[in-house]
């Protein structure tokens, strides 16, 4: 037993670990260089691009946010190269080719659907069909024992019930 | 009883699906370089900074790139590993500096001159190695962190396995552990050296 309460813990130890990103050297915002994207963020159609871009890809450093949101030193440098290919005219399908490649379908906030991604796609629906599919067949089952207990008694346990119930009343 | 057997069913299995998914690591992401070529760089050599450094100059030799710089905590950690290992064996041990500056975030970078910033990341690389020892056949310069996305970095350290065809057959991310030098990395050099 204390082996696994060991193991919980471990389990606990690395997920605050990873919170405080004690794990990963890049860490920490740098107002500095966000004055400075401000400055260069002169363009209103690229910017609209490029918001719409980091949106879609997870800062690797922060897992739970996207690049957008991060203020991880490396999620400015993914903005920053994002600025640059949307200024020397690279498609939006260029841009995030570009990210896959480096850093793998674990950067896109919106998973492909694919092979190793069925179940994530398809289980909720899965788990829909069962639930509906267990919940109606517990109503019918439920339906048919309140016909049933409805049902009024046979003759012969009309007389067997009177007779229970007299038994009962002489004493 | 059988209402019981469902529920504690149930409850098994979320715990067995729990201790399973916990137990994995969230930084262990899967690198799509590796089976793919080196990303090609040209980058300044530390030691002797007018020359330059490319993938192409490693080929016909398995070598190893390491990720470092000297504001990463976690590579002081695996430092003394790395310098054992290069002790012990005669393959290559590229240091890829990854925004020795930038990186650090205690400089205002907006105000600081490219040449200024690259004296400096050369100075305190160089500080590093002679406190900490210099494990490294030779260490390269990525003051911008450009390379290092080429190369899918997002937590330093990290290191790479490259075979005599410049293929990338392995990356680790995180400091390098006894472990997995001694269980994934020598038998991989072992058996890419033949």
């Amino acid at each position: 037993m204390s082996a696994v309460l060991r193991r919980w813990a471990q389990c606990c130890a690395v997920v605050c670990l990873a919170i405080f990103g004690q794990f990963s050297g890049v860490t920490g915002a740098d107002a500095a260089s966000i004055a400075t994207e401000a400055a260069l963020a002169a363009d209103p159609v690229a910017e609209k691009r490029l918001l719409a871009l980091s949106e879609e890809l997870r800062c690797l450093v922060c897992q739970n946010q996207n690049i957008a949101d991060s203020n991880a030193e490396l999620a400015q440098d993914l903005r920053r190269e994002i600025r640059g290919m949307i200024a020397t005219g690279k498609s939006d399908k260029e841009i995030i080719d570009f990210m896959v490649a480096r850093y793998g379908d674990f950067v896109l906030y919106r998973p492909p659907v694919q092979g190793n991604t069925l179940l994530l796609w398809g289980g909720p629906l899965v788990l829909m069909v069962l639930g509906l599919f267990l919940l109606v067949r517990y109503l019918r089952q439920r339906t048919r024992r309140v016909v049933e207990t409805e049902r009024p008694l046979s003759a012969d346990d009309a007389r067997r019930a009177e007779a229970l119930l007299n038994e009962s009343d002489s004493k | 009883m059988n209402r019981y057997f469902w529920i504690l069913g149930g409850f098994a299995a979320l715990v067995a699906l729990l201790a399973v998914g916990l137990n994995l690591n969230p930084r262990d992401v899967p690198s799509p370089l590796v089976g793919k070529p080196a990303p090609a760089f040209a980058l300044n050599v530390l030691a002797k900074p007018e020359t330059t450094l490319a993938p192409k100059d490693m080929q016909g030799k398995v070598w190893l790139l390491n990720v470092w710089a000297s504001w990463c905590v976690s590579c002081r950690q695996e430092h003394p590993i790395l310098v054992e290992f290069s002790k012990k064996t005669d393959v290559p041990l590229i240091g890829l500096n990854y925004k020795e500056v930038r990186g650090d975030g205690g400089f205002d970078m907006g105000k600081m001159p490219a040449d200024e910033e690259k004296r400096l990341a050369f100075q305190r690389a160089n500080k590093w190695l002679a406190d900490h020892g210099d494990p490294y056949t030779l260490t390269v310069m990525d003051l911008d962190g450009r390379v290092g996305i080429d190369y899918g970095v997002y937590g330093v350290p990290e290191t790479y396995v490259i075979d005599k065809a410049g293929i990338i057959r392995m990356k680790h991310t995180g400091p390098i552990t006894p472990d997995v030098l001694g269980k994934k990395i020598m038998p991989l050099l072992a058996e890419l050296g033949k």
